[in-house]
C-alpha cells in the first residue's frame, strides 16, 4: 500500500530514469574471477596505449592562447617600467589580492619609470588570486599581463604574496 | 518681498526668486536636469561663464515675449524671467553642445588620469564619462607646463587647468592680499605667481578644494593613495579661525589628507583654514561624527561602510547591546 502510495506521488518528470532492478548473482557472477580478469584485461590493454601523464615541471603542456597565468608587469620599448599605481587593478580585482605603495619619480631615475609616478611597492597575494584577468583589463597603461607559467607551489603562505622582484619582467639586453 | 517667478525646466515648474539664474533654479528642483557647472561655484562672487558646460535651451524667453533666445545660453548667467521655458537634457541640441564643449575643454588636458590625485573625484573626469566622446580628434600637441610649487604646499600642474578662474576667485575674496592670478591671454593664459611666490594667507588651501580638476592639488597628499581607497569621514574640532567642519580621508588608522566638506555639487560647504588642513592629521586632533555619505554612483563608495556605529535595532536593546560591547568599543576609539 505504501509503496503504491509513493509511486504515484513520486511520478517522474522526464521519462529517463532507468528501474535498477537487484537479481541475486548466478554462479559464475559470485565466482568472480570473471570480472576479475576483464579488468586485468583491460588494464593490460592500457599498456599500448599512448601515455597521457607528463612529467612537469620538465615537459610542460600546450597552453591555450587565452591562458591566464602568472602576472608579469611590463616594460615598454626602452625598457622602463610601464605600471604608474594608479590603482585600477587593485580596485578591479575581485579577490583584493593587489597592494601597492606609489612614489614619485625622481629626475635620475627617468631611464628607469615611464611616467612621473611608479609603485616601489606592488604586491599580488598569490593566494587570493582566481585568475579572472580584470586587473589586465583595467590597466590603462598595458603594464600588467597574466601570461606566466602556472604558480608555483611553496610551504608558507607569506611567500605567496609576489612582489616586484618576481613580477617585473627581466630588463632587455641590448 | 517682490513676487516669485515661475520657470519652467524640462517641463518641470518652479517658482524662485526674480534675480535667480537658470542654473540656480534648476538646482532648487534638483536630479538629473541639474546642468553641469565646471567654473561657476554658488560660494564665489563672480565666477561663472567661463566654461560654457552649463549650456541650456531656453525654447520660451518669457510670458511678455515668447521667443526663443536664438543661441544656446550659459545657465550659471542667465537670469530667470516670469513664465521661461528652459530645456536642458530634452534637447539633442544641449547635448550635443555640451558634447562638443567637453571635447574643447580636454584639447589641452594631458588626460594623465592614472598619475593625478585627484582621480576619482574630478568633475571634468565625470563630465567627460558623461558628457563626452570615448576619443580625441585632437593631434597636435598639446600645451605643457613645468609644475610649480605655489608655497610648500601646493602644486600647481598648468597643463591639467581649464582655466576656471575659481581659484582667482576664491584667492580675491577669502584672502586678503592675492598674490597669484591669470597671466598670458587665449591660448596661453596660465594661472601663476609671476615669480612663483608662495602663498601665506590662513585660508589660501581652499584653492585645493576648488579646483575642478587636478591643476591644484595637495602636497602633503601627493601620490599617497588613489581617493577610492581612503575612507572619508566627518569630524569638526574648535578651530579659532575656521569652523572647523571638514572631512578626514582615512587610509587604515591613518589620516592622509585633511578636506572640506563638499556637497553634491562638488561645493564646500564651509572653508576650512590650512592649520586645519595641513597641520592636524592625528586622529586625537578631531572629533569624530561619522562616515561621510558618498554617492553610491562614485568610485570612492567601493568598500565604504556607513553604518559605523551599531545599528539602531542594537542601541535600543540592552541584551543586544551587552552582546555588542566590543563593537561598541571599537566605534568610541574611532
Amino acid at each position: 500500500m505504501m509503496v503504491v502510495e509513493r509511486k504515484n506521488r513520486m511520478k517522474s518528470l522526464t521519462n529517463k530514469k532507468k528501474v535498477l532492478e537487484q537479481k541475486p548473482m548466478n554462479f559464475w557472477e559470485r565466482l568472480y574471477l570473471p570480472a576479475i580478469f576483464q579488468g586485468m584485461a583491460i588494464t593490460f590493454m592500457h599498456m599500448f596505449k599512448k601515455k597521457e601523464t607528463i612529467f612537469y615541471p620538465e615537459v610542460k603542456r600546450e597552453f591555450s592562447e587565452n591562458w591566464r597565468g602568472m602576472h608579469s608587469l611590463k616594460r615598454d620599448e626602452q625598457g622602463r617600467e610601464r605600471c604608474t599605481a594608479c590603482g585600477l587593478c587593485a580596485l578591479a580585482c575581485p579577490a583584493e589580492a593587489i597592494t601597492m605603495i606609489a612614489a614619485e619619480r625622481k629626475k635620475e631615475e627617468e631611464h628607469l619609470y615611464r611616467e612621473e609616478k611608479y609603485a616601489s611597492v606592488y604586491e599580488i597575494n598569490m593566494l587570493r588570486c582566481i585568475f579572472c584577468g580584470l586587473c589586465e583589463e583595467a590597466c590603462p597603461k598595458e603594464a600588467i599581463y597574466l601570461d606566466g607559467n602556472i604558480v608555483e607551489s611553496d610551504y608558507l603562505r607569506q611567500d605567496f604574496i609576489y612582489g616586484k622582484n618576481k613580477l617585473v619582467e627581466a630588463p632587455f639586453k641590448a | 518681498m517682490s513676487e516669485k517667478v515661475k520657470i519652467t525646466i524640462d517641463g518641470i515648474t518652479v517658482e524662485v526668486e526674480p534675480g535667480t539664474t537658470i542654473l540656480n533654479a534648476a538646482r532648487q528642483i534638483g536630479g538629473d536636469i541639474v546642468p553641469p557647472a565646471m567654473c561657476y561655484y554658488s560660494k564665489l562672487e563672480g565666477s561663472g561663464g567661463k566654461c560654457r558646460t552649463c549650456l541650456v535651451k531656453v525654447s520660451k524667453g518669457s510670458e511678455k515675449d515668447p521667443r526663443p533666445m536664438p543661441k544656446l545660453v550659459a545657465s550659471c548667467r542667465t537670469g530667470v524671467m516670469d513664465g521661461m521655458e528652459v530645456q536642458n537634457i530634452t534637447s539633442p541640441e544641449v547635448i550635443e553642445a555640451r558634447k562638443g564643449i567637453v571635447e574643447f575643454l580636454l584639447i589641452n588636458h594631458p588626460l594623465d588620469c592614472p598619475i593625478c590625485d585627484q582621480a576619482g573625484e574630478c568633475d571634468l573626469q565625470n563630465l567627460g564619462y558623461e558628457h563626452g566622446a570615448a576619443d580625441t580628434r585632437y593631434e597636435f600637441d598639446r600645451r605643457t607646463f613645468e609644475k610649480i610649487d605655489i608655497g610648500d604646499k601646493i602644486q600647481l600642474h598648468m597643463t591639467r587647468c581649464i582655466l576656471c578662474y575659481r581659484c582667482v576667485f576664491t584667492a580675491d575674496q577669502l584672502t586678503n592680499n592675492r598674490v597669484h592670478g591669470i597671466l598670458g591671454r587665449g591660448d596661453a593664459s596660465e594661472i601663476s605667481t609671476y615669480i612663483q611666490q608662495s602663498i601665506t594667507n590662513d585660508f589660501s588651501g581652499n584653492v585645493i578644494d576648488v579646483c575642478p580638476v587636478g591643476a591644484l592639488t595637495d602636497k602633503t597628499f601627493r601620490f599617497k593613495n588613489r581617493v577610492w581607497f581612503t575612507k572619508p569621514v566627518d569630524a569638526h574640532r574648535d578651530c579659532p579661525t575656521c569652523k572647523g567642519k571638514v572631512a578626514l580621508w582615512y587610509k587604515g588608522e591613518e589620516v592622509l589628507r585633511v578636506t572640506g566638506r563638499k556637497d553634491q555639487y562638488g561645493e564646500v560647504e564651509d572653508f576650512i583654514c590650512n592649520a586645519c588642513r595641513f597641520d592636524h592629521k592625528k586622529t586625537s586632533d578631531w572629533v569624530i561624527e561619522g562616515p561621510r555619505h558618498i554617492d553610491r554612483t562614485s568610485v570612492i563608495s567601493s568598500n565604504h561602510y556607513e553604518t559605523l556605529q551599531p545599528l539602531p535595532v542594537i542601541q535600543k536593546n540592552k541584551t543586544l547591546m551587552e552582546a555588542n560591547k566590543v563593537e561598541f568599543e571599537r566605534t568610541k576609539k574611532i
